[in-house]
């Protein structure tokens, strides 16, 4: 079965040149949209296939790699295109062909009867293939390759709606963001490459040969450099402060998009692409605290800003920043399992989410359309009441919203305990460990307000649609929420595989299967941790029951608020905001932080690319190619007197010519 | 029987007005006229010497140049008519419209 991995993005890729070279002449979308979902189905299939055979082997024997050919040889270096399954690869490859396939059924549904139709399932699958290469290849070459497609693709869908101003703007705003963070990624790949390479005469980016070299790789210094570069590409992608802002913005693609790309896979590229490199940055304390962080400020800034916005998938946006930045402070306090483990769950929950927001906003549409109003079908305010409606999705998105808020026995509370757990108790960041969990949970709580506020504004309370389009919402049909169900199913039991080990331990030694699957992945940095004699204060078991009683509190003091603020006296919000213009005013404007992006780095890099335009391009560059042409030009009027036109000129050179010839031939 | 002399003479005179024909006058046809002069002049020339020197080459280049001479007379007075029928013209002064 391993030797079938090039199967996994070799598949959609096929779907996405079919889609692509044929879908215009195809037109049937039953057969687009089954072309599409079967290919990444096949995908999800031989994964699963491969998940099996992984978990049949012993620990210390999980890993394989399968070199299809050597893609670049020049002197020492060598790059292979070549896919490495491990545990983590693994999680990937089903997180992504699993719920990429069901977002693609959804997708049929959903996109059905839009214009491009089968643009939109080329793309969709093409970034699938970009995701697969991403997450499977075992080398750091193909993995940019795949950093860069997915950035690709994530750019021509949010740009889907091209017509649209705002969308083709918000395409590019995510394009030029990455770009800045994959820069820093290739200066991270280039200068370990250089390093390791000058230094140790070690000439590599395979995955598993840098991890053993791992010694190699100084404490601190240069290693710091090279992982903070790295972050810088992670934040790039995973829309970390400060180069989150055009996650918001990407929201203007269709939905299906914001749930795969944005929400479930692409975003969580720079988690995983540190949990690749763990044994990189667990020998940098001052990168890891950096990640940390910039993980916990993200995680609480963006979900203050969840909690005034109005489009139901803007308050999705700010919520994944936050809950992306959740998984960095994983990563920064060493707790990389934990990192991983929550991106799982929150791809499930998320996505379910999303979703759930789309097929409201699919039936808002609808039933705005049939009283042709041209209200916004995004905007909170203009629903209330759809739960009778729409029993499904209602039931669906409460379940995910549980999830996320961290209710006990859904998947979000044992992966975001387990973060909040690993920053109090980590040995790594000493006294700033109690900031970074205060971080933390300030954000659960926020992320269980501003959840539930949707909730309720969307689906409780009378609603404040008009009677006649309340009555044209309908639940929206089988391919939207057959995913639906299923997501939220496994935002029920996904969190069942990482039971913490505190609670397994009560309910008589359940091991925390997660932690046990993923330890060969992260086996160099566990052994390190331990070499340096680095343990955190021993905590007790009774401490650890207290932050995780602390962390369901918070949970339901938060949903506790949204009731109170949204159901039984929903004049106070207005009053608050009344009552503090200025700080409602910010909030919702998020903090202002476009338009000083636009004061500080967008408005002069226009006034240099203006004058680089104006004064450099136009004066000197098109200078010296005008001045060429005009130099020709007054030669060739020089000469042209020469051509008269006239027959006898002509005639009287030819013979002049002659006579001169034969003078010559006969005086020399 | 006439020496060589003569012939080369008379032949000299010939291409000489045929030259001076194509350079001076401004009718097409009576340009053509020369080149065809200046063409037989050459002949002579060559026939000239073959008897000369006895050798029948000379004649057979008389024989090539007339057969080309005979399709330039085709081509050019057919060139002629089209000008004509395009300008009513055939002077070629008037023969300038590629001119800047």
């Amino acid at each position: 079965m391993f030797d079938l991995v090039w199967l996994i993005p070799l598949c959609p890729l096929i779907g996405s040149v079919i889609n692509g070279l044929f879908g215009k002449k195809i037109k049937n979308e039953t057969v687009i949209g089954g072309i599409a979902a079967g290919s990444v189905l096949c995908s999800f299939f031989v994964a699963c296939g491969i998940l099996m055979q992984l978990l049949s082997l012993p620990g210390e024997e999980r890993h394989f790699e399968k070199t299809i050919f050597t893609w670049i040889q020049s002197g020492q270096f060598k790059a292979d295109i070549g896919f490495l399954i491990d545990p983590l690869s693994c999680v990937m490859l089903m997180v992504v062909t699993g719920v990429g396939f069901l977002i693609h059924l959804y997708s049929i549904g959903y996109m059905h009867g839009e214009e491009g139709f089968y643009r939109y399932f080329c793309y969709l699958n093409l970034f699938t293939f970009s995701m697969l290469c991403l997450v499977s290849g075992n080398n750091l070459l193909l993995m940019f390759v795949g950093w860069e497609g997915v950035g690709l693709c994530s750019y021509l869908l949010i740009g889907y709606y091209f017509h649209k101003k705002s969308a083709g703007d918000a395409g590019k705003k995510a394009f030029v963001m990455n770009r800045v963070g994959d820069f820093g990624f290739l200066l991270g790949l280039f200068t370990m490459f250089w390093y390791l390479g000058g230094q140790h005469n070690v000439w590599t980016i395979n995955f598993r040969e840098l991890a053993s070299h791992a010694e190699l790789m100084p404490v601190g210094g240069v290693t710091t450099i090279i992982c903070l570069c790295f972050f810088l590409g992670a934040t790039g992608k995973s829309a970390q402060i400060p180069l989150y802002t055009w996650l918001p913005d990407a929201m203007e693609g269709p939905t299906p998009v914001s749930a795969l790309i944005h929400a479930a896979t692409m975003v969580t590229a720079g988690v995983y692409m540190i949990g690749r490199m763990n044994f990189m940055f667990i020998k940098s304390p001052t990168a890891l605290l950096v990640v940390a962080c910039v993980g916990a400020a993200t995680a609480l800034f963006a979900a203050t800003i969840g909690t005034a916005q109005n489009d139901i998938k803007r308050v999705l946006a700010y919520s994944t920043v936050s809950q992306l930045g959740y998984m960095f402070l994983a990563m920064g306090v060493g707790a990389f399992g934990a990192g991983i483990f929550h991106l799982m769950t929150h791809a499930f929950f998320k996505a379910c989410l999303f979703l759930g927001s789309g097929s409201v906003i699919h039936a808002m549409h609808h039933a705005l359309h049939h009283e042709h109003s041209d209200a916004d079908p995004q905007d909170m305010r203009n629903m209330g009441g759809l739960k009778a409606k729409m029993p499904i999705t209602f039931a669906t998105f409460l379940i995910a919203t549980l999830a996320i808020a961290g209710v006990p026995g859904l998947a979000g509370f044992f992966s975001k305990d387990e973060i909040l757990w690993q920053a109090f108790s980590n040995p790594h960041h000493g006294e700033m460990n109690i900031i970074l969990w205060g971080f933390g949970a300030c954000a659960a709580f926020l992320t269980a307000f501003y959840m539930f506020r949707l909730v309720f504004m969307t689906f409780f309370g009378e609603t404040r649609l008009s009677e006649k389009a309340f009555h044209h919402l309908h639940e929206s049909p089988w391919v939207i929420t057959l995913p639906l169900v299923v997501l939220a199913c496994l935002s029920i039991v996904g969190g069942y595989v990482g039971i913490p080990k505190v609670i397994g331990e009560t309910l008589g030694g359940i091991p925390n299967m997660w932690e046990h699957y993923l330890e060969p992945v992260f086996a160099y940095s566990t052994e390190y941790m331990k070499h340096a004699g680095a343990h955190g204060e021993a905590h007790s078991v009774a401490m650890e029951w207290g932050l995780m009683g602390v962390s369901v509190i918070i949970a339901f003091a938060g949903i506790g608020l949204a009731a109170a603020l949204y159901i039984v006296k929903p004049t106070i919000p207005a009053a608050f905001t009344n009552a503090f213009p200025a700080l409602h005013r910010a909030v919702y404007n998020k903090w202002y932080m476009d338009e000083i992006y636009d004061f500080a780095f967008v408005n002069p890099c226009k006034a240099l690319g203006n004058f680089l335009w104006k004064g450099f391009d136009v004066v000197v560059v098109d200078g010296c190619v005008n001045g060429v042409a005009a130099v020709v030009k007054g030669f060739s009027g020089m000469l042209r007197y020469v051509q008269t036109g006239l027959v006898h000129n002509y005639a009287f050179s030819m013979t002049l010519g002659v006579v001169v010839i034969v003078a010559a031939y006969l005086f020399s | 029987m006439l020496a060589l002399e003569n012939y080369l003479v008379l032949s000299a005179i010939l291409f000489s007005i045929g030259t001076i024909g194509v350079l001076t006058r401004r009718n097409a046809i009576v340009i053509f006229m020369c080149v065809e002069m200046m063409l037989n002049a050459v002949n002579l020339t060559l026939v000239a010497f073959s008897r000369y020197l006895g050798n029948i080459d000379g004649q057979v280049f008389v024989f090539f140049i007339m057969t080309v001479a005979a399709a330039e007379a085709a081509v050019g007075l057919a060139l002629m008519i089209a000008f004509y029928k395009n300008r009513e013209s055939i002077d070629v002064e008037d023969i300038n419209v590629m001119k800047l």
